[in-house]
């Protein structure tokens, strides 16, 4: 009964004719219910891997660096890349939550908590990193300006390294509280159902005891977006400062001004990669099709193409650059990556960060679930490969031949970075049955349940007798008989 | 029967009524005890925290503490001077001239000793022979401290005490001599006049004795031409800072040929002064330091060499002698003859061919030329050995007519090809004595170890060359309850006298004439005019003089005749710059010595040429970590095979290949450094050239490289090089033969030198108050030999890793030598190559021409540059560091906190000369790394002034801060300035060939100074900026092809 004229509307974010109450079952249901079977195979293999993570990293701390495949020409390989890997994947969560607030993306509410969660956990991988690199690293706190008996002894402040230090603590520490103030009416939620004691009191205390008065929901909305404007330039900043670490170097490969852009773009890249990833399965196996839509992952897969396409620029930049410098070392360091010993990592990169995403001009591909997936896992592979290409492939040629050689990694370089990779699932799959995984409270605020209804029963023509329709507002079609 | 006694307990029983005894009887005591009192009151009970079982816990814990903390922990006696020695001051280094002989190298050399124990050898700048020590005379000093040594003497593996040992050896020997059987004396060369005299006086006390000095790498043949030609047993010596052109066909003088020691001389006349250096000219097989560091190399096989050398003598004497050689290689003698001749006395040919006829040659040849750098009147004493008398001794031993043979400082059942021979002989002798500091291959089969001191504890005389003597004296008392042979002798002589006295007695009654003892002694040298005694020298001359012939051409024609036409490939034998004879195998130091040509560490392996490695389908491959591996050759000479890695080197003459002597040691030395193959083995009539078939064996052999690329790939800028012609004519910024320019960097759209302030992102250190240290190293006068490598190791308590671990690219060592070959067949090739290759790809493209670059020229062009930190005012390394562990000096020294050290290697992936090392793991006292920083004898080598570093910091180069450092504190203490020559680092006090300037910059007299402001002057990549206080000398090559 189309004889009105309807303006296009947006797609709806929230598929499924979901009622308020709909999403806060759907939200609570893994958390109040018991975990299947393969989130204890998964979870199993993710501690598995932890607990082989962690002994890897108490035999390199007790027997010292020389267990890493590390030499006097490269002093950084495995470490390093997987340290930048993990921050960069950190990256989409604190862009979909605070940019695509600012900017108003409302998709952004199915899949911030996750983005973000996904950042808290992969930062603390990230963190790891620095701190077992060292060669004492019980003495990591030296990197801290602290008051010490030392005399004056201070931190260098020259040293991007010490940058990173701030960087990243900071970015943890916004994303951390960030993160939580959204969780805080969702706890309230579940402490609201919980019907047993010891439940209520852990969600009551997570909650920071929410009341749902107006007061609370307006200091709710002005913390959010107090802390979006902080957490945004954070979104630049930390990884404009980790490639600090290179870019301020003197060595071939390393020290290029288009590092910071560069870097930004590949850890959005490589987040959204990362969240796609996540929210692909967890949508299916928590049952959260109707929140993470296929439109989500194809929002998704948009940054990714384009984000891998800035890349792309980047990398063809660095080696027009070179070129372009008239410096032989340069010009050495780039042609060494894309054609030297270490030529397959170089082109897996190439062909995981710059070809792989342009698949997704595609509409069919990007709206496919399968195929978004499988990019998902090529993007995180290149990218780990990108950062390793920057750190190997400069390092191990650089401008005194007699000093070239090569990395291979040992046992313990792989066991650690498999370790991370299962420290980071035994987070977020403890995290998936114990904190509400959407953001339920913002969905609420995108349902649009009863105007898309009414519509529907409009447009079938059927009686709106029991919909919770008023007779008075809507006249005689209240009264009208069931067919 | 019992008793009826009864015993009062108290005297109130004496009372019958006594309320007090009644009482007793029934409780314990008369009064009530008042538990109520205490028990009773609950409050107070229920308010204290201390219950009963707390109580006890406290007790049995405090008990327990108490008796632990009586018990004694490991107790270290530290213990003070009751008397302090008046020349020993804690903290404060003696110095003591002496002089190692130990059959191969002989030098005279300071000792360092802190609070009584020598920890560093220095060269003696008093000696004007041997005065400097190599590689392998700076590492003895661990020596001393060999944990495996034999610590008294010893009978069939038992220690035995000096009274024992002398009594039955002295019996013994008495006995011999009343049966009249023969005992033999088998030592080292001594050269050594108290010595000498020592074993005339044997032999004239037992009669029928006969010495044989053995040295394992046989000089014989150049002391048989010698003998014949000028009627003394020694070696020509020669002066090559007096040539202008030197010709070597097959000598490694810059290696140990003739004993070695003639770098000095060479280096000098290498740097060019008034527009002249010496032009070098080598034909050899395997390259060597030598053919390294020549103007013109030409790789020849052995028998190819003999028929240059006797060519060369028919070009340059004239007189005619028929040889048949290729064109090219006929025209590169041709050449060489023509730029001798215009020489003239300023030439000189020396040869390395262990031929009779091919020594005379070269000596009939210097002295036709009249070289001026030839010196046949103080020869080299240093050799003696006669391979002729060794030989009939083997086999006289093999018939059993040697009943008593008594060993010093030789091994021959490690370095003779017929050790089995020998062995067979040795068994069936009544009496063997092997004087030896180890339990090594000889001595663990003789009956008796005379346990030795090392040269350090020991008294001793050397007459290195004719004249030049020189003295060993103790520097530490004996370790061990050892005793040196001499004093053996002595007491087998029946002469009371110590050794030093004897020397005393020796050197006032023939050498020293009116001079004095003590001043020798204090010097380590002493130059006199008369000869001591020609006693022990005319061994089995009548065995060698008729195979050497008079001049005339006969040698040549001999020479060039003995060649016979062979098929295969020759062999040549030859010793490393780190390993030697073989004598310091249990030596961690040497054994990690990389070669100054392959880079190798803790191996020896053949040296192939690509084209016979093609050939025989041997190969070189790296592995994903980079490190090296190579086939397995099985290497047959004589019915003899070994099994050995092969390294395919360029420069490597075709027909040849190359292997080092001094490895495959199997007894009295640590697992670690049994180390590759024993060579020995096909040294068949001491000759180091042998016909050898070689196939290709199973298997892949794992190196330890320390360098894995070797070309330079046309980095022009790091060596700079230039010919000794463009070098005089243009100058050094020449716009197109300019050889030294300032590298330029664009600066708002102009170029300008890197050298401008406009170029410069930092703030300037002030540099102008006080001192600012400056390190110059010159390419033309460095020869790559390594001696500041171990100098370094020795300084500054440099750890060893070890095989595997330098095999992953982990070694320590603060300053290494780099040694690049030529992609082409020069480097100025390589530049030209890279700076003509057009596109990216194809076959002229920059990637196949890099790619084609990475491999090395089938005889390249060689340069060495010693690479140690730069000691950047601005640099890399510092503002990196996130705890400022490493910060710079207002000295000029880059300094390196290691205790505030996190371990980040942000620094070392910073620094573009990749100076600096990790302590990968800890390598002091960790059995892991069983070196001699694990264990108490070892670490006594230790330097007190450098701490030993811990695992998990960054070190490097710390440009000796201890030395200069003590330098200034010397200088304040005594009110004056410093003198220029006082400033040193280990590595510039270990250059004696000059290559090495260290000093204050700021000190405008000084050496150093100058040197900062000569043309050659650049500093190593000097466009990144980094403003080096090391710098390095342009490389003038005299070569004429340019």
């Amino acid at each position: 009964m189309a004889s009105h004229y309807e303006a296009p509307i947006r797609r709806p974010l929230v598929a499924g004719e979901k009622s308020y109450h709909d999403v806060s079952v759907d939200v609570a249901a893994p958390v109040e219910g018991k975990a299947n079977k393969s989130w204890w195979i998964v979870f199993t293999i993710a501690l598995a891997a932890f607990l082989w993570g962690i002994g890897c990293i108490i035999y390199t701390i007790s027997t010292g660096i020389g267990t890493w495949g590390l030499n006097k020409t490269v002093g950084w390989a495995w470490d390093i890349t997987n340290f930048v890997w993990w921050v960069g994947i950190g990256h989409a969560g604190t862009l979909i939550s605070a940019v695509l607030l600012l900017f108003r993306q409302k998709w952004r509410m199915g899949v911030n908590r996750s983005a973000e969660a996904m950042t808290i956990f992969s930062v603390i991988q990230a963190g790891l990193f620095p701190i077992i690199h060292m060669g004492r690293p019980w003495l990591g706190y030296w990197v801290l300006p602290i008051p010490n008996q030392f005399g004056s002894l201070w931190v260098n402040f020259n040293s991007p390294l010490l940058w990173d230090v701030f960087a990243i603590s900071t970015y943890l520490s916004v994303s951390l509280v960030f993160w939580w103030t959204g969780l805080l009416p969702d706890f309230a939620m579940i402490r609201d159902r919980a019907v047993k004691p010891f439940q209520k009191k852990i969600y009551s205390l997570l909650s920071f005891g929410w009341t749902g008065r107006a007061k609370d929901w307006q200091r709710f909305e002005e913390v959010s977006l107090v802390l979006a404007g902080l957490a945004t330039p954070l979104v630049l900043s930390v990884h404009t400062i980790v490639s600090f670490d290179f870019a301020t170097s003197v060595i071939p490969g390393w020290h290029t001004t288009i590092f910071p852009p560069y870097f930004v773009a590949g850890a959005i890249f490589s987040g959204f990669a990362m969240v796609n990833t996540l929210l692909i399965i967890m949508r299916k196996v928590c049952s959260l099709e109707a929140y993470i839509t296929v439109q989500h992952i194809e929002l998704m897969n948009i940054v990714i193409m384009i984000t891998g396409s800035i890349v792309g620029v980047a990398y063809i930049t660095e080696l027009f650059i070179a070129w372009y410098s008239g410096v032989e070392y340069e010009q050495y360091a780039f042609l060494n990556r894309a054609t030297g010993p270490y030529w397959w990592a170089y082109w897996a990169m190439m062909s995981c960060n710059v070809f792989s995403p342009q698949f997704m001009w595609f509409k069919k591909l990007r709206t496919s679930i399968m195929f978004s997936f499988f990019i998902s896992i090529v993007v995180n592979i290149g990218m780990w490969f990108e950062r390793f290409v920057i750190i190997v492939t400069s390092l191990h040629r650089d401008y005194l031949p007699s000093s070239w050689t090569m990395f291979s990694p040992t046992f313990v370089d792989i066991g650690i970075f498999i370790g991370t990779i299962g420290f980071f699932f035994v987070l977020f799959l403890l995290y998936a049955r114990t904190f509400p995984v959407i953001a339920q409270a913002e969905v609420k605020t995108i349902l649009k349940s009863s105007g898309e209804r009414y519509k529907k029963i409009r447009d079938r023509g059927d009686s709106l007798v029991g919909t919770g329709a008023d007779e008075r507002t809507s006249g005689e079609k209240v009264k009208k008989t069931k067919k | 029967m019992s008793s009826n006694k009864k015993y009062w307990k108290s005297v109130e029983e004496l009372n019958e009524n006594s309320s007090i005894v009644e009482a007793l009887k029934q409780n314990e005591f008369v009064e009530e005890i008042p538990t109520d009192e205490f028990l009773g009151n609950k409050s107070a009970l229920e308010g204290s925290s201390t219950t009963r079982r707390d109580f006890l816990k406290y007790v049995g814990f405090s008990t327990a503490a108490a008796s632990l903390a009586a018990c004694e922990g490991p107790v270290i006696k530290s213990i003070p001077y009751v008397v302090q020695p008046t020349e020993i001051i804690p903290g404060v280094a003696n110095y003591y001239a002496t002089t190692i002989g130990d059959g191969f190298d002989f030098a005279s050399i300071l000792v360092k000793t802190r609070e009584g124990r020598p920890i560093k050898i220095e060269n003696n700048t008093l000696a004007a022979t041997n005065g400097s020590a190599n590689a392998r005379v700076t590492a003895s000093v661990l020596g001393l401290y060999d944990s495996l040594r034999v610590s008294g003497p010893v009978k069939g593996g038992e220690y035995i005490s000096w009274n024992d040992f002398d009594a039955e050896t002295t019996q013994k020997l008495n006995d011999l001599k009343n049966s009249g059987k023969e005992i033999v004396l088998l030592t080292q060369t001594f050269a050594s006049p108290s010595t000498s005299k020592l074993i005339s006086e044997f032999k004239e006390a037992y009669g029928n004795v006969r010495h044989v000095a053995y040295d394992a790498i046989s000089e014989s043949a150049g002391l048989d031409a010698f003998q014949a030609k000028y009627g003394e047993r020694g070696l020509a010596n020669y002066d090559f800072e007096k040539a202008a052109t030197i010709v070597s066909i097959g000598a490694d003088f810059l290696g140990d040929w003739q004993g070695g020691g003639f770098d000095s001389g060479y280096s000098k006349g290498r740097i060019p002064q008034d527009g002249k250096m010496s032009r070098h000219i080598q034909f050899e097989s395997n390259l060597s330091l030598s053919g390294a560091n020549a103007d013109k190399r030409v790789p020849l096989t052995p028998s190819q060499q003999k028929l240059a050398l006797a060519k060369l003598y028919s070009y340059v004497v004239g007189s005619s002698v028929s040889v048949n050689l290729p064109e090219a290689i006929d025209e590169a003698v041709r050449s060489a003859a023509s730029e001798l001749k215009r020489a003239g006395s300023n030439g000189v040919v020396v040869t390395g061919i262990q031929n009779v006829n091919a020594q005379t040659v070269a000596l009939e040849i210097n002295e036709f030329l009249n070289s001026k750098a030839f010196d046949a009147t103080t020869p080299i004493k240093t050799r003696q050995g006669n391979d002729v008398a060794v030989s009939t001794l083997v086999s006289d031993m093999k018939a059993g007519k040697v009943a008593a043979i008594i060993m010093s400082g030789v091994n021959p059942l490690y370095s003779l090809p017929n050790a089995s021979d020998f062995a067979e002989g040795l068994q069936k002798t009544e009496l063997s004595i092997a004087f030896s500091m180890k339990a090594d291959e000889t001595a663990s089969q003789t009956q008796y170890i005379a346990a030795t001191p090392h040269y350090l504890e020991s008294w001793g005389d050397v007459e290195i060359k004719k004249g030049h003597y020189a003295l060993t004296q103790p520097t530490i008392r004996p370790l061990f309850d050892t005793r040196q042979f001499q004093e053996a002798l002595l007491k087998w002589n029946g002469n009371d006298l110590s050794y030093h006295d004897y020397i005393k007695q020796t050197w006032s009654e023939g050498i020293l004439g009116d001079n004095s003892f003590n001043q020798a002694l204090h010097d380590g040298v002493y130059v006199g005019n008369i000869s001591a005694s020609e006693i022990e020298t005319t061994v089995a001359v009548e065995e060698t003089a008729d195979t050497a012939i008079a001049p005339s051409g006969d040698a040549a024609r001999a020479l060039a005749a003995s060649v016979s036409t062979t098929e295969g490939l020759e062999l040549v034998l030859y010793t490393k710059t780190g390993m030697g004879d073989g004598q310091q195998a249990n030596n961690p130091w040497l054994q990690e010595f990389p070669d100054p040509i392959t880079r190798a560490s803790w191996d020896n392996y053949i040296t192939v040429s690509r084209v016979d490695a093609e050939e025989l389908g041997l190969i070189n491959e790296h592995v994903a970590n980079g490190a090296l591996n190579g086939s397995y050759a099985d290497v047959t000479v004589n019915g003899v095979t070994l099994t050995v890695p092969v390294i395919i080197q360029p420069g490597q003459a075709k027909g040849s290949i190359g292997l080092a002597f001094g490895y495959g040691r199997t007894t009295g030395l640590k697992s670690e450094m049994q180390t590759g193959v024993n060579a020995y083995a096909l040294y068949n009539n001491f000759n180091p050239v042998q016909n050898v078939t070689v196939a290709a064996a199973s298997g892949t052999h794992e190196f330890a490289c320390l360098q894995l690329q070797n070309t330079l790939m046309g980095r022009g800028d790091i060596i700079k090089e230039t010919t000794l012609e463009i070098f005089n004519t243009y100058d050094k910024e020449d716009e197109e033969h300019g050889w030294n320019k300032i590298p330029k960097v664009s600066f708002n759209h102009e170029e300008i030198p890197v050298t401008s302030p406009d170029a410069n992102l930092w703030d300037e250190f002030d540099q102008s108050i006080g001192h600012h240290f400056n390190l110059s190293i010159d390419l033309n006068a460095c020869t790559g030999c390594g001696a500041c490598v171990i100098a370094c190791h020795s300084e500054n308590n440099v750890p060893v890793v070890g095989k595997s671990e330098v095999r992953r690219s982990r070694d320590m060592h603060w300053l290494r030598i780099d040694r690049y070959y030529s992609s082409e067949d020069t480097f100025k090739g390589d530049n030209e190559k890279k700076a003509s290759a057009t596109g990216l790809i194809g076959d002229e493209g920059v990637k196949s021409t890099l790619i084609s670059m990475e491999t090395a020229a089938d005889n390249p062009q060689v340069a060495f540059q010693p690479v140690m930190c730069q000691h950047c005012n601005h640099a890399p390394c510092e503002t990196v560091c996130p705890v400022a562990a490493t910060s710079h000096s207002h000295q000029g020294q880059n300094h390196m906190a290691y205790n505030r050290c996190v371990g980040t290697r942000y620094c070392a992936n910073n620094c573009p000369y990749k100076v600096r090392r990790f302590n990968w793991f800890l390598y002091a006292q960790n059995d892991e790394f069983d070196y001699y920083m694990n264990d108490d004898l070892g670490r006594m080598v230790l330097n007190p002034d450098v701490v030993v570093r811990s695992r998990g910091v960054m070190e490097k180069c710390s440009m000796c801060i201890q030395k200069t450092q003590k330098t200034i504190l010397d200088a304040k203490r005594d009110g004056r300035e410093v003198k220029d020559d006082e400033f040193q680092t280990a590595c510039s006090l270990a250059c004696s060939n000059g290559a090495m300037v260290f000093g204050d910059g700021n000190n405008k007299e000084s050496k150093v100074a100058k040197l900062k402001e000569d043309n050659r002057m650049y500093h190593l990549l000097e466009s990144v900026g980094t403003k080096p206080n090391v710098m390095y000398q342009t490389k003038v090559r005299n070569t004429t092809e340019a």
